[in-house]
């Protein structure tokens, strides 16, 4: 559905997005992820033609948007980041501009806005000026904007920026539910939400893509690190940390501050394709200590995130 | 086209829900009704040329204080990336907002229609150049229009898009009335450039084609300017 090839932008010397290359299908939700600064916003804005490129194609079902990027716009709907609205308008007069110069029909156009109304919940402020709306209410009606035409290419910018939990569940659901058969691009900061809405995440870093892939994906092709954290009782710690560092694959050894006195908190690096806790326990049955707590961690998708977006 | 026009219906729209159309209309009037009838019984003459001889120097300050707003404001609150965004040109939303100023312009210049039926009580009223006054006051209104426009687009500061566009509709009204300044190979350059001559022609009555293209001009350069710096923003 949508194809970007090397694509580029400068603003004067600084690079913000450095040669990008992705291919999104439909029916899949993309999530953009990366630090602040990384591109992500440039990357949506040139997507959906606020910005033009530098360098490099953007195609969407076979339109490009250097010739064509009015078919392009009407495929789209796009929530730009922090909702920018008129303060002026009313709720209703605002979502029948946008109906209007989107071209829907008098009849289609009061049906949609009734259905966004619903879907987004705007139901008791139709008829309040946008300007006294809270940041949340406000991120609603952009998400209305960006889907009264029922578009087949949505772009959210952090769509649950600045809404409360509630909001961000009912969010995420409406960005689900319309994920199955659109196609939805969206950035974010917040990891745990891109692991709950997105099919495949993109990990962009100073305008360099450093990772692409389904979230399992991501976490397993990150290596087989794993950590295993146990806690023992009646051991002399020294004894213990010498003991489980000769086991084969274990490649550090850290200690944790223990939540009770004579208990011993360990966090153990593993790595290798065998699953070390087996090991980890004979270990510890081989002698009189109490094995309190035994536990192992993948990898988590922050790990990933941090690894890829620090190196220097 | 059709984006055109709901951009226009919305830009009127907003000035009129707002208090900032009827604030510039009312000291419109109070300038230009002060003024107009302040000399009219001392001249002892049925005509509006003096009401016309005003609008060159009140233009400037009134239109840029209605034309401030529409690319300041929206590159202020971000509102422009939502709507160039949708499926409208550039080009669509800076007609739309030129048109909507202009029929600004023309809202606020009706009630003056009154002047003139006033003034034919009083005596006899040549209405050939009041009709001419009229139709040059809506296209020196147009074009300065488009000028605001251009200033707006410069600046995310309402402000500062008042003072400049103030700053180069003054320039274009006063060039021709201060050519002893300019040295004498440029004048004939000045002297076109300016645009008080221009609308006085118009204002006489005589609507010559070199007027119309000149006001013609002075918009489209406005206008196609303002579309070059919101390109090159992008």
């Amino acid at each position: 559905m949508i194809h970007v090839e090397k694509l580029t932008k400068y603003y004067g010397d600084f690079c913000a997005v450095n040669g990008i290359d992705l291919d999104v299908r439909t029916g899949e939700i993309t999530g953009l992820l990366g630090p602040n600064g990384a591109g992500k916003t440039t990357t949506l804005r040139m997507l959906t033609g606020y910005l033009e490129p530098t360098s490099g194609t953007i195609r969407v079902d076979r339109h490009d948007t250097s010739t064509d990027m009015l078919s392009i716009k009407r495929l789209m709907g796009y929530l730009p980041e922090s909702a920018p609205l008129y303060h002026n308008m009313l709720v209703y007069d605002y979502l029948d501009y946008v109906a209007r110069i989107r071209g829907l029909a008098d009849g289609k156009k009061d049906e949609r806005i009734r259905a966004m109304a619903d879907l987004c919940g705007l139901r008791g402020i139709m008829h309040k000026p946008v300007g006294e709306l809270s940041k949340g209410l406000k991120q609603r009606v952009g998400l209305a904007h960006a889907m009264i035409d029922d578009p087949q290419v949505l772009v959210l910018d952090e769509p649950t920026s600045g809404l409360d939990p509630n909001q961000i569940v009912e969010i995420r659901d409406i960005i689900r539910t319309i994920g199955r058969d659109k196609t939805i691009i969206l950035s974010t900061h917040i990891l745990s939400e891109a692991e709950a809405t997105c099919d495949r995440i993109v990990i962009i870093d100073r305008g360099r893509i450093v990772a692409d892939g389904s979230t399992e994906m991501l976490k397993q092709g990150a290596g087989h690190d794993r950590t295993i954290s146990l806690t023992l009782a009646g051991v002399d710690a020294a004894q213990a940390k010498a003991m489980l560092s000769d086991l084969p694959g274990i490649t550090g050894i850290d200690e944790e501050p223990s939540g009770a006195p004579g208990e011993l908190r360990l966090t153990l690096a593993a790595t290798g394709t065998d699953d070390l806790r087996a090991a980890v326990y004979r270990a510890v049955r081989a002698t009189d200590w109490t094995l309190l707590e035994l536990r192992q961690e993948g990898k988590s998708l922050e790990k990933v995130f941090r690894e890829l977006t620090q190196e220097a | 086209m059709a984006q055109t026009l709901h951009i226009f219906a919305k830009e009127l729209r907003d000035y009129f829900v707002s208090p900032i159309a009827y604030i510039v209309i009312c000291i419109f009037l109070l300038i230009t009704g002060w003024f107009f009838f302040a000399t009219f019984f001392i001249m002892d003459q049925t005509t509006l040329r003096s009401y016309f001889a005003l609008l060159p120097l009140v233009f400037p300050f009134v239109i840029p204080a209605v034309t401030m707003r529409q690319f300041a404001e929206e590159l202020h609150i971000g509102s422009l990336e939502m709507l160039l965004t949708l499926p409208v040109r550039l080009s669509h939303v800076i007609t739309g907002k030129f048109l909507a100023c202009t029929a600004f312009v023309a809202l606020m210049l009706a009630p003056t229609l009154s002047y003139a039926v006033w003034a034919s009580f009083m005596g006899d009223l040549d209405w050939g150049p009041v009709a001419g006054g009229f139709l040059g006051a809506l296209i020196l209104g147009a074009a300065y229009a488009a000028v605001g426009i251009f200033a707006s687009t410069l600046t995310k500061n309402q402000i500062v898009a008042f003072i400049v566009g103030m700053i180069i509709c003054f320039g274009l009204s006063l060039v021709d009335k201060m050519l002893f300044f300019f040295p004498a190979p440029l004048l004939p350059f000045l002297q076109y450039l300016g645009a008080s001559s221009h609308f006085e022609n118009i204002a006489k009555g005589i609507v010559d084609t070199r007027d119309l293209v000149y006001f013609l001009s002075v918009a489209f350069v406005a206008l196609y300017g303002a579309h070059l710096v919101m390109q090159e923003k992008r």
